[in-house]
């Protein structure tokens, strides 16, 4: 017999929860612990896909395809907001010569 | 332990070692690189979940178009290793304790959570994940966030566009 999911053969959903809880977690680190805007925003990504692997994970277990087609409109969003964030950081950089995420301090004076 | 168990936990813990060496390389590009890595893990995951469609559009959107996005940002900003903002240990601790908090806070909310079994008319569908089921449902249930999606990437681009000329040229 062939099986239809690989949530028949053993693997629980908890086992996607835990992993999709520790890649948004790794991705949250990642915002406090570099400084470097590029790679903040690739952390967003990863906190972004990590939302996407639990609304796969949970549309397969349940059967039902919407999950999957808001995984599509998340990936949308990311690709938009990359874009515009790297062009924001492109300005920024043209401005003063680095990437430190701490310039947009200057926001706050 | 079954063939299936073993090939997903291998996979999760390659995921998140790949996930973890991007927040800690030193080099960007590397950063970039392992993240790649990341997504292609990831959609190894969908595809072991039945999720076809998903997992091509997953190498072509992030693995394609936004990593080489990124790629191209790094290069063309030209950073060196000295440029590199380095944070302050304090950070780094206050860092490494907040994601810890998070994870065992979001952990131990999940472990004991009461998920039902899902009660399924029809025994799965393997062709659930596939462009066709997918497309009649985004066309007919899904159409309007579909076409305000597309809204979304025309404000995106025009933006971008904006964003990225020179002063001198948007007065012109």
């Amino acid at each position: 017999m062939v099986l239809a999911t690989i949530f028949e053969s053993g693997v629980g959903i908890k086992f996607y929860m835990l992993l999709a809880t520790a890649l948004f977690v790794i991705g949250a680190f990642g915002v406090i612990y570099r400084k470097n805007a590029i790679i903040l925003l690739m952390c967003i990504e990863l906190m972004l896909n990590a939302a996407n692997l639990l609304l796969v994970a949970f549309s397969t277990y349940f059967g039902k395809a919407d999950g999957q087609l808001f995984v599509f409109f998340i990936m949308v969003v990311a690709a938009a907001e990359a874009t515009v964030g790297l062009s924001i950081l492109v300005l920024v950089f043209r401005n003063a010569r680095s990437v430190d995420i701490r310039l947009f301090n200057k926001l706050k004076d | 332990m079954s063939t299936e168990l073993i090939i997903a936990t291998v996979l999760g813990g390659l995921t998140i070692g790949s996930a973890l060496m991007v927040v800690l390389s030193h080099h960007p590009v590397r950063s970039v690189l392992y993240l790649i890595v990341t997504f292609f893990l990831i959609t190894a995951n969908y595809v072991l979940m039945n999720a076809q469609f998903i997992a091509i559009v997953n190498i072509i959107v992030y693995a394609g178009a936004i990593m080489v996005l990124f790629l191209f940002v790094l290069m063309l900003l030209n950073l060196s290793k000295e440029d590199e903002p380095r944070s302050s240990l304090f950070m780094k601790v206050a860092a490494a304790l907040a994601g810890g908090v998070l994870f065992l806070v979001l952990f131990a909310a999940l472990k004991d959570a009461a998920i039902f079994a899902p009660q399924l008319a029809t025994p799965h569908d393997e062709s659930m994940g596939l462009v066709k089921n997918l497309g009649h449902l985004l066309f007919t249930k899904y159409v309007l966030p579909f076409e305000i999606s597309s809204i979304l990437f025309i404000a995106a681009m025009v933006g971008a566009v904006l964003l990225a000329k020179r002063d001198k040229q948007i007065i012109e």
